[in-house]
């Protein structure tokens, strides 16, 4: 069940997706949601879907990865669509009974939010699938340093980011664990009634609170002991550098997002 | 008839995903009533896999497992059943412990059973007494006591459900040798008591040496061999060459036999090779 969840996974690859500079990747997301968000029609719908499934297809990620990923929100996804058909009061009416009534407007804004809400998820998956998560937070740290003249905390703000995206995987595995072991002394948790259910979560909480914060105490300690003192004069390992292949990336994309605008004043 | 028993036996984790691995592969074997087996392998040998078929916690993706005779897969719904029947302690219990009290947190196996409050009570007793912790302990917060008390808590938690067949994954990982010690020589203690079947999963050959009437060798997501303890070390080279090690002593006597003193292959406990080598010193004071 846990298991599933694949939210701020990377998958390992060479695609020109995974070669692109992180910062670029990180606008260039931007802009994607932008771009679904700008159009009003199902033309400007396309051209996302477009962008999407071609930048899904280079960057060589089986395509069930990005089913995957949108399954865990399906039922969002449905409240939305049911929420859009039913509370639409203008357009058509097509059907009435009692209190129900639906028109074409409603119809047509919820199949417009599913699709929008599916391409969202699906791009941003696309993000973290093909940038690990350290990647993610260096680049992230470099696009917010500006805000440092502000006295804001960038670099204090990207550590937490990536000590919390590090430890994700690794407290899912231990909740995992920390399940499988309550299961075999007889909690019922996925089955049962409610308030069984409800009780037995206290006897995963407690102990995976309890290693989550001895496993923040031995983390304080290593770094402690490698002398880690923030940001100031500290250098990278990995510089990034930005290549010819990022500027195409967001000249694409810049390109596509115009064409959205366009469309979307033209129809 | 064989308490536990596997037909073909095979497990893949994440089908169709990059990450796909198969971990147990096509294994069967029986598992007599009342035995005592050790259960080694590698790291990522498919062993921690395995035991978790026996209690039905993974489902397997081919094969069958069978308790008793039946498929504790037949019915869905009775899974919680064979949990009961079927005690598993899984690598660091300590860190699966939540009550308040060393009391409570023994308590909640029996409890979800669905036992009487006298019941249970007996059994958090008895159980507590088999793994040598003490009366005034049980009132204890389990968070102040020491790592091998904890881990006892743990696996008497699990020995309380009173399961026919008990399957301990690493029980003495991480403790010091007097903890280690402690914990086998009272779960050697709860054998001889219960009679019930037992499974050690261990990286010491001298620990499953001492205690094992059989040994399941995991090598490779497959069966290596199952068979009684004098076999299994007897085929010492084929052991070593999986990349795993025997008993000190059993390397010892193969040196020995090496360089032309053979005392024969069953040698893997160090006072079986002291009895062996007296015995072998009269006979040559006679002749």
């Amino acid at each position: 069940m846990l298991r599933d969840i694949t939210i701020g996974q990377y998958f390992p690859g060479d695609s020109v997706i995974h070669k692109l500079d992180p910062r670029f990747k990180i606008v260039i997301t931007i802009l994607y949601i932008v771009m679904l968000f700008s159009g009003g029609n199902y033309l400007c719908l396309a051209v996302g879907a477009v962008f999407t499934i071609g930048a899904i297809l280079l960057s060589k990620i089986p395509l069930k990865m990005f089913v995957k990923s949108v399954k865990p929100l399906f039922i969002f996804l449905m409240i939305t669509a049911v929420i859009n058909l039913f509370f639409m009061s203008r357009g058509n009416v097509l059907l009435h009974w009692k209190f129900i009534k639906i028109t074409d407007e409603g119809v047509h804004t919820s199949v417009f939010m599913v699709i929008r809400i599916v391409l969202l998820i699906m791009g941003s998956s696309l993000l973290t699938y093909t940038t690990s998560p350290i990647t993610l937070t260096d680049a992230i740290e470099r696009l917010l340093s500006p805000l440092r003249k502000i006295k804001f905390p960038v670099h204090e703000l990207a550590m937490m980011m990536s000590i919390a995206l590090r430890f994700i995987p690794t407290l899912i595995e231990e909740t995992d664990k920390i399940m499988s072991a309550q299961k075999a002394r007889g909690a019922e948790i996925d089955t049962g009634s409610f308030t069984t259910r409800a009780k037995n979560l206290i006897s995963i909480l407690v102990p995976l609170f309890i290693s989550a914060f001895r496993r923040a105490d031995e983390l304080a300690t290593a770094m402690e002991c490698r002398c880690y003192h923030g940001g100031e004069g500290r250098t990278r390992l990995r510089q990034l550098k930005s290549a010819p292949r990022d500027y195409i990336a967001l000249g694409v994309t810049v390109l596509f997002l115009a064409g959205v605008i366009v469309l979307g004043r033209l129809f | 008839m064989a308490i536990l028993e596997t037909q073909e036996l095979t497990y893949t984790y994440s089908p169709g995903t990059p990450f796909e691995k198969t971990a147990v592969d096509h294994v069967s074997l029986k598992i007599e009533e009342g035995e005592m087996v050790g259960v080694m392998g590698h790291t990522g040998s498919g062993k921690s896999t395995l035991i978790q078929h026996f209690n039905g916690l993974l489902k397997p993706t081919s094969g069958k497992v069978l308790l008793d005779g039946k498929d504790i897969w037949a019915d869905k719904d009775k899974i919680r059943d064979v949990r009961f029947k079927v005690g598993l302690v899984f690598q660091y219990p300590e860190y699966q412990i939540f009550e308040e009290t060393v009391y409570k947190d023994i308590a909640f196996g029996p409890k979800n059973m669905g036992l009487d409050e006298a019941e249970i009570k007996r059994r958090v007793h008895e159980t507590a007494n088999d793994i040598g912790l003490s009366e005034e302990l049980l009132e204890r917060s389990p968070f102040e006591l020491s790592g091998g008390q904890k881990r006892r808590v743990a696996i008497a938690g699990v020995m309380a459900m009173e399961p026919k067949v008990l399957i301990l994954d690493e029980p003495t990982a991480g403790l010091d040798p007097a903890g280690r010690d402690k914990i086998l020589e009272h779960i050697k203690r709860y054998h001889e008591r219960t009679k019930n079947t037992i499974l050690i999963v261990s990286h010491s050959m001298e620990d499953i040496a001492s205690f094992a009437d059989k040994i399941l060798v995991m090598s490779k997501a497959k069966l290596f061999c199952y068979d009684e303890t004098v076999k299994v070390f007897a085929r010492a080279d084929e052991i070593s060459e999986i990349g795993l090690d025997v008993p000190q002593i059993t390397r010892v006597f193969g040196e020995l036999r090496r360089r032309g003193l053979d005392f024969g292959k069953e040698v893997y406990t160090v006072g079986y090779a002291r009895d062996l080598l007296l015995r072998k010193l009269k006979e040559r004071e006679v002749r």
